[in-house]
């Protein structure tokens, strides 16, 4: 006797056959042209923004002084007067530190706000998640963050560091002070291991060893094994691409190892002066960063910008890379409006080469081809009272190189 | 060699952090049956009294000491209130307060976040517990891998130690082999399971002291220890302590040979795998206290 | 000692006639009515939806019906087997991960490799294991039977050896922790952590135009209401009345003769296939199938849904995960800062104090009905739950 009794499997066929029969009205007809783009509404005297970062979630940690530095950009704006004339209205959304609820979020700010143009994002992974809606709707974003490059969107401009900016200036400069060996540790997703790879790339054309490379899984925070494997292989320097809490437990494992930035320096490239003070300069003393702005760069647009932030957050918080990156980005986006007397992101893109704004962290160019922007490389030495110095620059912008197509040794890497 | 020595002892040590994670749940858990997945954000109430008591007390040592039996007390309260505003109505539902905490530690995180700011905070740890022993062949051991060793170790012996002697550990015993046969013999059940409760959050805030000198202090600390602490008590056996004290260490050390001669990620597959297999053979764990009751 | 007490377990159960009378069959006019529903519901999602709604909410909802699905098999799992599985997220990611393969691979034309593979693999040919997806006959029906027979095999070891409770809860979510480790791990053949994106086509329809959405809509809301059919039928089945049993005193059906482990085994593999197929249809929907879908959080929100709907009815668990879903949009689209506060206590106040869920408030509302139906559990089973309480540490 069957368990089963299938009298009424007949509803449910009937309702996938009406499922499949819906199917018919969807079109196969690719039209070129009609893939819609969502024109922003700056009909009133205010023009709306977006705002994308997680404010919950493991990526709170970082993101949520974005947002903060996001906020007073567009707050200098509004005071000088807006933007051809109207106020920005900025409009926030929490992607939650999950990819998906990123891209559905971004979608809600072009379709439903009809914003002009979106500041945000900060993992690589949630820059992948909205690419495809941004382009599909032919919408802007502003991505604030240093990435692994090998992507050049034409509807993305990347304020942040590609790797010829900040991986390849950390390389040399280990290269200038000697070291012949390094030991490459990072968080297992995507930019690690990219960077890892042109690391290696570098390290065979320029005589280095590379003698070896571990992955941490995202969030993981034990590091006795990969601190061990690091200290029996003697390198001369470290590499790091391990990202947020991470790098708590392997610094502090680090020290606890008997290792130091005399014996065997860390260059980091996600560490900024907010991790520096979640992590604390016990720990961290002596260490490198490679980045393109630190609190203490000089320059007035800086002073400016590190006394607006304190003055609006609090003396004890302190200004990073990403988040000058993320304030440029807004005061980019409103030169490039201005210059296209419009805020059409076409007209907007095409009037985007050659802007140049007097950043916090010195002169920065748009480069139109690229969306990038050329900005000048920094080494820092993280000090005792948790600031880092700069102990080498480039000396002029570097120009982006997303896809490293001027360095021979990359030839093979993309 | 001195690798291998190395590596057993940062499994040893990797026990020693999932022992101290886990000895807490092995009370609330394992004693009283209740699925509490605001552990995590006990033992971030744990490292965020460490980071509060620095702010007045200057001296790294002396604020560690005080932080101990401080969070042990803050930890343990917020147990308590857990346990009389919610958990007491759900022990006939054990499966549901797995969600209702859940909920619980969403809203104890955003708390944090808006308390202490959304970036982690640092401590500072004495300078003794940065250091670490030289042993000869090259080998080091870290001051503040032993120090969270003997941690752990101590509030293994002092729990069993109450378990075993004091009138309360009969109690706690009591309840949990027989419940209904324990109140009949006079024994206010729901003050002991508050009790145990206590215990077993303090227990928690204690290890989030102990966590400030190996990790960081944010508001999701708690989210990324909390499964392997329950693997441990399942994979031990409910009901006592003895099988979470030596699935600790097994756990660690398995951790840290596969972490040598694999990767994190595998190492962690790994350990997941074995587990299941396990489990395949002895289902209630590895010691599984005897109760009449008819399963 | 409240397991020997023989009143209360039976209580839950329906009594179960005996001879080949399907038992629980219901009357006309409770068969009139649910086809009513039925109506009702095809109307509400067919018409009256994609009339008032948006496209970009028409897309949420999609999403939100790509949830519903996961919930329903969990409702057979959880709330008609009392197997509560915190790792249905896997099951979700294998279905996903199956038509995202597939579509990427379409995308990419024949012969041809995704994007990622180039940029991050640096692979010169397709992984062997990549290849049988290129097909959709293969990929499709692989989106559930692969999750089908992941949970078969996992089901038949753990349920053969008696594993439950609490126990069965936390090594699934072991599972789903496994799973995104070994996902993120593999960057090269699986995409890391950015997962599977810019999924452009769906079977030679563009996906980026607003006509083909809406139809991905149609498929995904016509998927629901069957599935829902089957799960009517399901649960009305002389193994819908032994699951139920199983739940309530498994050693009982034991003692009668049954194979508890194999009753189980079915509704695990079911629900197991219906979140495969709820993760197939996500990916058109919503373009992107990642590890930070399948893992921990995700799995444990799928049952919240559940929870918060009504576990052991038909249509609660559908309605509370698209309620928990809209309320996660609603809250955060409102209060981007704060939303996590209410979305926690929403889950505390609706588990704590309203255990049969949201449909319990419905049911409450039709006092009269109630002592017919079987919602009344919530009332009655205390001793039951007393009894499942202490059975946990047995030898």
């Amino acid at each position: 006797m069957s368990l089963f009794r299938g009298r009424r499997i007949l509803a449910g066929a009937m309702t996938l056959v009406a499922a499949a029969a819906m199917t018919a009205c969807g079109s196969k007809t690719t039209d070129e042209g009609g893939a819609t783009g969502v024109t922003a509404d700056v009909s009133g005297d205010t023009v709306k923004v977006g705002l994308l970062n997680s404010l919950s979630g493991t990526m709170a940690i970082s993101e949520v002084t974005v947002r903060d530095s996001i906020m007073l950009a567009v707050e200098e704006i509004n005071a000088a007067g807006g933007v051809l004339g109207k106020k920005i209205q900025p409009v926030g959304e929490d992607g939650a530190s999950d990819w998906p609820t990123f891209a559905e979020k971004a979608e809600k700010l072009i379709s439903e706000d009809r914003v002009a143009a979106v500041f945000g994002c900060w993992t690589s992974a949630s820059r992948k998640a909205v690419k495809p809606v941004f382009e599909k709707n032919k919408a802007l974003l502003f991505y604030p963050v240093q990435y692994e490059g090998l992507e050049q969107s034409p509807y993305i401009f990347y304020t942040g560091a590609t790797t010829n900016q900040q991986i390849v200036p950390g390389l040399d400069y280990l290269k200038s002070q000697g070291a012949k060996s390094v030991y490459l540790v990072g968080s297992d997703y995507v930019f690690p291991r990219t960077a890892n790879k042109i690391i290696k790339a570098y390290a065979t054309a320029n005589g280095m060893t590379v003698l070896g490379e571990d992955y941490a899984p995202l969030g993981s925070t034990e590091f006795g094994t990969i601190v061990n494997k690091v200290k029996s292989s003697g390198a001369d320097a470290v590499f790091n691409t391990l990202n947020g809490d991470s790098n708590v437990a392997f610094f502090k494992e680090y020290k606890s190892a008997g290792l130091s930035a005399a014996a065997m320096p860390v260059v980091s490239v996600s560490i900024a002066e907010e991790e520096v003070k979640g992590i604390g300069t016990q720990y961290l003393e002596g260490q490198l960063t490679a980045w393109n702005y630190y609190q203490t760069t000089p320059g007035a647009a800086n002073s400016k910008f590190v006394a607006a932030y304190k003055a609006k957050y609090g003396a004890d918080k302190p200004t990073s890379d990403p988040m000058e990156a993320a304030y440029v980005g807004v005061h980019l986006w409103k030169a490039m409006v201005e210059k296209a007397g419009a805020f059409d992101v076409e007209k907007v893109r095409s009037a985007s080469d050659g802007i140049t704004f007097d950043a916090p962290e010195g002169l920065v160019t748009v480069d139109g081809k690229t969306q990038h922007i050329a900005k000048t490389a920094r080494i820092g030495k993280i000090g005792a009272d948790g600031l880092i110095t700069e102990v080498w620059n480039s000396g002029k912008p570097v120009a982006p190189d997303p896809y490293l197509k001027t360095y021979p040794w990359a030839s093979g890497l993309s | 060699m001195t690798v291998l020595f190395g590596q057993l002892f940062t499994g040893i040590s990797i026990g020693a952090v999932l022992l101290l994670i886990a000895l807490g749940l092995a009370l609330t858990f394992g004693q009283m049956n209740v699925i509490n997945m605001a552990h995590g954000e006990f033992i971030m109430a744990g490292a965020y009294t460490t980071y509060v008591l620095q702010q007045s007390i200057t001296g790294a040592g002396l604020s560690l000491a005080v932080a101990l039996p401080v969070a042990f007390v803050v930890a343990g309260t917020m147990g308590v209130l857990l346990e009389v505003l919610l958990i007491r109505r759900l022990y006939a539902r054990p499966l549901d307060t797995l969600l209702v905490t859940w909920g619980v530690s969403l809203i104890l995180q955003q708390l944090a976040r808006d308390i202490f700011g959304s970036p982690n905070v640092q401590t500072r740890a004495p300078e003794l517990l940065t250091g670490n022993v030289a042993l000869p062949g090259g080998l080091t051991i870290a001051n503040n891998r032993l120090f969270i060793l003997a941690l752990a170790l101590a509030a293994v012996a002092a729990l069993t130690l109450a378990l075993r002697l004091t009138p309360l550990g009969r109690r706690i015993r009591a309840v949990v082999q027989n419940r209904d046969l324990a109140a009949v013999s006079g024994i206010a059940t729901s003050r002991v399971d508050r009790t145990t409760f206590f215990l077993g959050s303090g227990l928690a805030g204690l290890a989030g002291v102990a966590l400030t000198l190996l990790g960081p202090i944010g508001p999701t600390m708690g989210t990324n220890l909390i499964i392997d602490a329950f693997l441990v008590v399942v994979v031990g056996g409910i009901g006592q302590l003895k099988g979470s004290v030596i699935v600790a260490f097994a756990l660690g050390v398995l951790q840290a040979t596969g972490e040598y001669l694999t990767t994190l990620s595998v190492a962690k597959v790994i350990v997941f795998v074995a587990i299941v297999a396990f489990l395949q053979w002895r289902p209630q764990g590895l010691f599984t206290l005897r109760t009449r009751s008819l399963a | 000692m409240t397991a020997v007490t023989p009143a209360p377990p039976s209580t839950a159960v329906r009594p179960a006639p005996a001879g080949p009378v399907p038992p629980g069959r219901p009357a006309g006019r409770s068969r009139l009515r649910t086809l009513a529903g039925f109506a009702f519901g095809a109307a509400l999602l067919f018409a009256v939806a994609p009339l008032v709604l948006s496209d970009f909410r028409l897309a949420l909802l999609a999403k939100y019906l790509c949830v519903a699905m996961v919930a329903v098999g969990i409702g057979i799992a959880w709330g008609r087997g009392g197997m509560l599985t915190l790792g249905q997220g896997v099951f979700f990611g294998l279905g996903g991960y199956a038509m995202a393969m597939h579509l990427k691979l379409a995308d990419a034309g024949p012969g041809g490799m995704p994007d990622f593979m180039q940029l991050y693999g640096q692979l010169d040919e397709l992984p062997l294991w990549w290849r049988p997806f290129a097909s959709p006959w293969f990929a499709l029906p692989a989106t559930v039977l692969l999750p089908m027979a992941v949970a078969f095999g996992l089901g038949s070891l753990v349920f053969r050896r008696r594993v439950r409770g609490a126990y069965f809860a936390i090594l699934s979510q072991a599972l789903a922790a496994a799973m995104v480790i070994l996902l993120i791990g593999q960057q090269g053949t699986t995409g890391g952590t950015n997962g599977l994106t810019d999924i452009k086509g769906f079977f030679g329809y563009d996906l980026d135009d607003p006509v083909n959405q809406r139809m991905v809509y149609f498929i995904i809301a016509g998927t629901l209401l069957a599935l829902l059919a089957l799960t009517r039928q399901l649960i009305h089945s002389r193994y819908g009345e032994l699951l139920v049993a199983v739940r309530d005193g498994e050693e009982r059906v034991r003692f009668l003769g049954y194979d508890p482990a194999s009753v189980k085994l079915v509704a695990y593999v079911v629900a197991a296939g219906m979140a495969g197929l709820a993760g197939a249809l996500f990916v058109p929907a919503v373009g992107i199938i990642s590890p930070a879908l399948i893992g921990i959080v995700p799995s444990i929100e799928f049952v919240i849904g559940v929870a918060v709907g009504g576990r052991a009815t038909l249509l609660g668990p559908v309605l509370g995960a698209v309620a928990v879903a809209w309320a996660r949009t609603a809250l955060s689209e409102r209060f981007p800062g704060t939303w996590t506060y209410l979305q926690g206590l929403l889950f505390v106040v609706v588990v704590a104090f309203l255990p049969g869920g949201l449909a319990s408030l419905w049911a409450l509302a039709r006092r009269r009905d109630v002592a017919a139906q079987p919602q009344r559990r919530g009332r009655l089973s205390l001793g039951r739950r007393r009894a499942e309480r202490t059975e946990v540490p047995a030898a």
